[in-house]
């Protein structure tokens, strides 16, 4: 009797117990319903963009083995603080570099330098002939020539000095030049060493002037040596992927472009040191001014221009040729623009007012009436604010560096535009919300880079700094010097080709034209002259 | 320590605010290591590289070194996950209240809403001194010091089967 009384509520205690250990469980449950609700929702979102946004999901080609190619002889003119860049690029660098970026490692274990540049490919190449107006440097180079520690190992020998280009031309070692002299020697080097058969890698811009820069282009193409402009950020995985969105047509059409440049230090506006050892006797000054069209004789001004020649149109091109250049490229890059119709540019000196002549603040407008397209350039001297650069198509608009976020220093988001045609149902179902990207590209967005001061910002954020390739942080100057070497070897045409070279030169000359005559300037491409 | 639990938590309403206090914190772990589970790019780098105070040292040390910056991440994202989980169904929930814990003060110490400290990454709310990481690090002592999984959760069945 007792026992068939305790059995329900022995059953009722068991249930009881049981609703009481699985109490949360619906709670569980709950959050993995809408952890799925959530999960679809999104997965929904991405595949509905990345259909149309990653058609073409490869990367920039991967590093090649150069270990079984032809060992090539490279010569500098030039070894300033682009010159030992480029030729760090190739491997190079001196030990006073060496021993400093090694020391930075080990103070701040996020400075990625010395660990860059190790990892580099050996190009399988040697710097065998340096020429530079100023005996320090010519001295460093020469050093640099002879470091041990460097990818690849024990150098095969050390360069020879030349007190002049010519002689360094005339070396028949020579396979190949790097010229990263002032803009005012380019064109006459690079035709003489045209001339003499040895390929060259020219920094931008490519010349100080339009005439040279159509004097280069035939010389280049009559001698048919291997020419690379030296816009490193042709290697710039960022800009591959943004070509391949703009190709696909997802911003749609595009009427008006932006760029900018924003830096706010001394040494952003070209206010360089002058080296404690520049002095008559270390700095050829005559060799220095013979193309320039002003010659001042040696002294304090002739230092200061040595020096800081970026800040007087004499060697230069000023923000021209030393800034818009590089982010004019990056849209010739992406989206072929090609050289514009019309040009004009306004401008002034209104920051620093130190003797020099090119201007701090300096805005150009180029039109392309053919592709219906606008493309505004902006620079200030004065000022720290990022802008980036602003592709802006009827359907969507691709924000470069400057304010895109992304967690990358050099990424991109695309944000679809609110009256967009082409995602107008994906709008009014709220698949597509124009407040938030539909696209965000940033590389490397896992790794961590000690870029600390503004302008390594600056250049970083242009993607001048470092690159990727395969989520692996990779020196684009290095990878530019590899494309130009590489070419040199199979008799291709390099990234940044004489014909992108001249695109870029007279888009800049253009401007400068402008700014100097004070009127809207017309390219004629039949005559190939500016009207 | 148990009996004396039993005792408090002899009003209902007790005891259902507690439970409902971990299957919220629970919901909330659980759904921190899931999202970062399911995000290929996340990292614990930009907390970490943000650090402020007295572990910001250890912190760039963590960061610095990808073996190391790879197990904080895995810890963090499978340690938010199982601790979720555990809250959620309450089993094992004694043990990982306290684990719970460890990590939130953490989060706290790493990053301390202190006097002078400015951080670089926007903030979702206004603090001085006391933060939500610092609240939920109380509240999960709350739920360690007035266990509740072996009345409402799966402990229960464990805490049935030992005492059979």
């Amino acid at each position: 009797m007792s026992d068939k009384s305790n059995q329900p509520s022995e059953n009722n205690m068991d249930r009881r117990n049981l609703l009481k250990g699985l109490a949360t469980v619906p709670v569980f449950g709950l959050f993995l319903v809408n952890l799925w609700r959530k999960m679809r929702r999104d997965s929904l979102m991405k595949s509905n963009l990345l259909s149309d946004l990653v058609q073409e999901k490869s990367a920039p080609a991967v590093i090649s083995s150069l270990s079984d190619s032809r060992h090539l002889n490279i010569g500098i003119i030039g070894y300033g603080g682009r010159g030992s860049h480029l030729v760090r690029g190739a491997g190079f660098a001196t030990k006073g570099w060496t021993d400093t970026v090694a020391e930075n490692a080990r103070k701040n274990k996020l400075d990625k330098g010395f660990a860059t540049f190790m990892s580099q490919e050996d190009l399988n190449c040697s710097l065998v002939g340096v020429c530079d107006l100023f005996d320090v440097r010519a001295n460093q180079a020469i050093d640099a020539s002879k470091n041990e520690t460097r990818p690849g190992g024990k150098p095969q020998g050390s360069a020879n000095r030349y007190r002049h280009y010519k002689d360094l031309l005339a070396d028949d070692k020579i396979d190949a030049v790097i010229v990263a002299t002032p803009d005012h020697w380019h064109s006459r080097i690079t035709i003489d060493a045209a001339k003499a058969g040895k390929h060259v890698y020219c920094e931008k811009g490519l010349t100080r002037t339009f005439d040279e820069a159509v004097d280069v282009y035939n010389t280049v193409k009559e001698t048919g040596i291997t020419f690379q402009l030296g816009h490193q950020n042709r290697q710039v995985e960022a800009n591959e992927k943004a070509k391949q969105i703009i190709k696909q047509g997802l911003l749609g059409p595009i009427n008006l472009v932006e760029i900018a440049t924003n830096r706010n230090s001394p040494w952003g506006a070209w206010v360089w040191d002058i080296h404690p050892e520049g002095n008559a006797k270390t700095i050829d000054w005559d060799t220095f001014q013979e193309p320039s069209p002003n010659k001042i004789p040696f002294g304090e001004e002739a230092l200061k221009r040595f020096f800081r020649w970026r800040m007087w149109f004499d060697y230069g091109t000023g923000l021209s040729g030393d800034l818009l250049s590089h982010d004019f490229d990056a849209i010739n890059q992406m989206m072929d623009v090609g050289i514009p119709k019309y040009a004009s540019s306004t401008g002034g000196i209104y920051f620093y007012k130190d003797g020099r002549d090119v201007p701090d603040v300096w805005n150009a407008t180029f039109e392309y009436p053919e592709k219906d397209l606008t493309l505004l350039y902006s620079a200030t001297l004065s000022s720290n604010s990022p802008r980036g650069n602003k592709i802006m198509g009827h359907d969507a608009t691709m924000q470069m560096g400057g304010q895109s976020g992304g967690g990358s220093v050099h990424g991109f988001i695309v944000t679809a535009d609110s009256e967009s045609t082409q995602y107008k149902d994906r709008l009014e179902s709220g698949i597509i919300n124009p407040k938030y990207p539909i696209y965000t590209y940033s590389p490397g967005s896992k790794q961590i880079d000690g870029v600390t001061s503004a302008t390594s910002r600056y250049f970083a954020n242009k993607g001048l700094l470092y690159t990727y390739r395969e989520g692996k942080r990779v020196d684009p100057t290095h990878l530019h010097i590899k494309d130009w070497l590489d070419s040199i070897r199979n008799g291709s045409q390099p990234r940044c080709n004489i014909e992108v070279a001249f695109h870029e030169a007279v888009t800049c000359h253009m401007a400068t034209e402008s700014y100097f005559q004070g009127r809207r300037i017309e390219w004629d491409p039949v005559n190939r002259k500016l009207i | 320590m148990k009996e004396l639990n039993s005792a408090i938590l002899a009003n209902r309403c007790q005891l259902y605010g507690l439970v409902t206090l971990r299957a919220l914190i629970g919901w909330h772990f659980l759904y921190e290591g899931i999202s970062k589970l399911i995000n290929p790019y996340w990292s614990s780098a930009a907390y970490l590289l943000d650090s402020k105070w007295i572990f910001s040292g250890l912190a760039k040390t963590i960061v610095s070194n990808p073996t190391l910056l790879g197990i904080s991440d895995y810890v963090n994202m499978w340690g938010l996950t199982l601790v979720g989980v555990s809250l959620l169904l309450g089993i094992f929930s004694r043990y990982t209240t306290l684990v719970g814990m460890g990590f939130v003060i953490l989060y706290f110490l790493f990053a301390p809403p202190l006097l002078g400290l400015e951080y670089g990454r926007p903030g979702e709310g206004s603090y001085l001194i006391v933060n939500k990481n610092l609240i939920e690090a109380c509240a999960l002592w709350v739920l360690h010091s007035f266990p509740t999984s072996h009345i409402i959760g799966l402990d229960r069945f464990f805490n049935q089967s030992a005492s059979n």
